[in-house]
């Protein structure tokens, strides 16, 4: 069946929204550990050797006394991502469990993280901006480490988990007791 | 989503997009949302869509984005020597340093996905504002909805700030034209998403009866 305006097939709901989103949490979850573990930048001056990972990356922004850009990249880079993953693989266990609790502020929720998932990119930019401007042939240069590509992996896979979710599976399972009529 | 009764070029009823409420359309005051009871999703918006505003800020969006893609974005002074940087001098670099997918990631969000968006609307607003209906409308306009989320440039716009503050202790640095660029491009870009594309769906509708 197709839509008469659009012409779009009409499906009840997202196809295999579960299976997919799954599958994507789940590459998504596995590559968290080398982004976070890997350096995604490796800096070298007259001075020293350094290589940071999205969290030193952090604790040296701290330390260098910009505590306000700090606070932003953690909430990005590391609050985020992680409240995606948790929130959205909460979301799949009580679709799949047959929940009937807090539909409303699960519905929320979701698109709370759909809201905000595009700016973990952040770091992967603040990379590829680093690595494009610091080339002092002798005195600095930044290279990018293996930890922003599996970054902008996890980046990539989660927004992709949480566009195959389909909301409407959290309202479902009917209720026990009526619910209320939608008004008009 | 929206149900089509009868022959109205207006739907009259609304399905709420992450429960399946069902509403009847009711007029609402001028810039109000209409918000789903259960959920609180977004049902639709009284944001009546002025073609011509539309198209100019459109069209003025495609020459701001010309502005930043081609000035460099920050400017660094290191020991005597001055470099900038745009953001194809980001992507390549990136490129050729072995992080393809950084590149890549880079390039489509914040480069071809807001490009793509420019450009289709102004294929769509066009024709329509000279009350025909564009070859391929239904297409564009899913096109439109899809690239949306992977539309970038205000991430971009903190990813400068955030770059500039981490060499900021090491380096003199100062903006470029290329910024200013961008922060106007998140501007403009939040303006024409702020329409509600359903609009251009009816007005289509009411083109083709
Ligand atoms: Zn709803």
């Amino acid at each position: 069946m197709r839509c008469r305006r659009c012409g779009t097939s009409i499906h009840r709901r997202k196809p295999e929204s579960i299976a997919r989103t799954w599958a994507f949490l789940i590459a998504a979850a596995i590559l968290y550990l080398p982004a976070n573990l890997l350096p995604i930048m490796l800096t070298s001056t007259l001075l020293e050797q350094r290589s940071d990972t999205i969290l030193s990356g952090v604790a040296a922004l701290w330390r260098d006394g910009a505590w306000d850009i700090a606070i932003i990249v953690f909430v990005a880079s590391v609050v985020v991502p992680i409240l995606k993953i948790g929130v959205i693989a909460l979301l799949l266990w009580s679709v799949q469990s047959g929940a009937r609790w807090r539909r409303s502020e699960r519905t929320r929720l979701y698109r709370i993280v759909e809201f905000v998932g595009h700016w973990s990119m952040l770091d992967v930019f603040v990379v590829a901006l680093l690595v494009g401007l610091v080339h002092f042939r002798s005195f600095a240069d930044v290279q990018p480490g293996p930890g922003a590509v599996a970054f902008a992996a996890v980046v990539v896979l989660t927004m992709l988990a949480s566009m195959s979710f389909d909301p409407r599976l959290i309202w479902d399972v009917p209720a026990k007791n009526l619910p209320p009529a939608p008004k008009s | 989503m929206a149900v089509q009764t009868g022959d109205d070029s207006k739907p009259e009823l609304v399905i709420c997009e992450h429960c399946d409420s069902v509403y009847q359309r009711s007029p609402l005051p001028a810039g109000a949302v209409a918000r789903c009871l259960q959920c609180g999703a977004e049902l639709y918006r009284n944001r009546r869509v002025d073609l011509d505003t539309m198209l100019a800020l459109t069209v003025t969006s495609m020459i701001v984005m010309a502005i930043a893609n081609a000035y460099p974005v920050v400017w660094m002074d290191l020991g005597g020597q001055s470099r900038s940087v745009t953001l194809w001098g980001a992507v390549l670099s990136s490129y050729d340093a072995g992080v393809g997918l950084v590149a890549v990631v880079s390039a489509a969000c914040i480069f071809l996905m807001p490009l793509l968006q420019i450009a289709v609307l102004i294929y769509v607003l066009v024709p329509l504002r000279a009350g025909r209906v564009p070859q391929y409308f239904a297409s564009a306009m899913h096109a439109l909805r899809r690239m949306q989320p992977w539309s970038m440039v205000e991430v971009f716009l903190l990813g400068i700030l955030v770059s500039a503050v981490k060499l900021a202790a090491d380096a003199a640095i100062s903006p470029g034209i290329g910024l200013w660029g961008f922060a106007l491009l998140t501007y403009l870009l939040t303006l024409i998403t702020s329409y509600d594309l359903h609009e251009l769906w009816d007005l289509a509708a009411e083109e083709q009866s």
